[in-house]
């Protein structure tokens, strides 16, 4: 049962990543892949506040499993934001290569524990 | 990965994510001249991308499974999880933009769908608040570091492999007369 939640939250987390980092890098005109950065960011927001709201407000674990593993999980992708940073490094971007891995890292905890703070001020 | 030259005016219009530029791949069965409409090209290739989304989402969920961590011990789920999809999107990239021929679905199957859904991003940072939350700043400090360097230095190492088996020079040099 576990595992179709897990299937279907991924179903739907991969194509809307596709989707918005479509739109994202739509809008600006720099080699910095600021749409993976905002995917990484939000979907840590969001997880953290699932997982937050399943310890302290007693959100069903089958609802933890769809929404944070499933979605969340294939939402955000570690392999894409290695590869972009290796590829800024190869074309000789390194100040934006340093930029992404740390932005990313930085921005994606504080949006996490802005998550946990966030379910723990609800409960 | 671009051939293009970094800064000029076709380089800004490509998505830097190798996940989601897909229009320079043709369809294999319908040629430039005919075009299928927008609408069913954007159907299919989002219909790929989540069947490879979920089955790599599972396959996630079931090697975390296989490496339960404690909430104060290292994740060594998502730490594999994590560095290998690097080294395996690493290989695709080189054989996707560079030796296969342009097909369709393989990069939206296996890189946008796949590894996008293998590899996370969120848990990765969550794992880390919960480390800090419950007072394992070394793990957490331990994981995170490590997650970055392995998981760059895989990517690498993918890149650096696949080009030694498709004869390509490993070290691409500047592509600015090309």
């Amino acid at each position: 049962m576990t595992l179709l939640l897990v299937f279907l939250g991924g179903m739907v987390g991969a194509p809307a990543r596709y989707l918005i980092d479509r739109l994202v890098q739509r809008l600006h005109d720099s080699v910095f892949p600021w749409g993976t950065l905002a995917i990484n960011v939000a979907g840590s927001l969001v997880l953290g506040l699932l997982l937050g709201a399943r310890d302290d407000l007693g959100l069903p674990a089958a609802m933890a499993a769809l929404l944070g593993t499933g979605f969340c999980g294939a939402f955000t992708t570690f392999s894409t934001f290695g590869f972009e940073t290796v590829r800024l490094l190869e074309e000789g971007s390194v100040l934006e290569a340093g930029l992404n891995a740390l932005g990313s890292l930085v921005l994606g905890l504080l949006a996490a524990a802005a998550g946990f703070a966030l379910a723990a001020l609800l409960a | 990965m671009s051939r293009r030259v970094r800064g000029d005016r076709e380089e800004a219009d490509l998505p830097v994510d190798p996940d989601a530029d897909l229009r320079h791949e043709r369809d294999m069965f319908r040629g430039p001249a005919a075009p299928a409409p927008a609408r069913r090209r954007t159907w299919d290739i989002l219909a790929v991308i989540a069947v490879g989304g979920g089955a790599g989402t599972v396959a996630r969920y079931l090697l975390g499974q296989a490496f339960p961590a404690s909430p104060t011990g290292f994740p060594w789920g998502t730490f594999l999880v994590n560095v290998t999809g690097c080294f395996v999107l690493g290989v695709v990239m080189v054989f996707v933009m560079d030796v296969w021929p342009p097909r369709r679905y393989v990069r939206p199957f296996i890189g946008v769908g796949f590894l996008g859904g293998f590899t996370t991003f969120s848990t990765f940072t969550t794992e880390i608040v919960d480390r800090v939350a419950r007072g394992a700043w070394p793990v957490a400090g331990a994981y995170a570091a490590g997650s970055l360097v392995a998981g760059l230095a895989a990517v690498w190492c993918g890149i650096v492999l696949a080009r030694a088996l498709a004869g390509l020079p490993v070290r691409r040099r500047g592509r600015r007369d090309g």
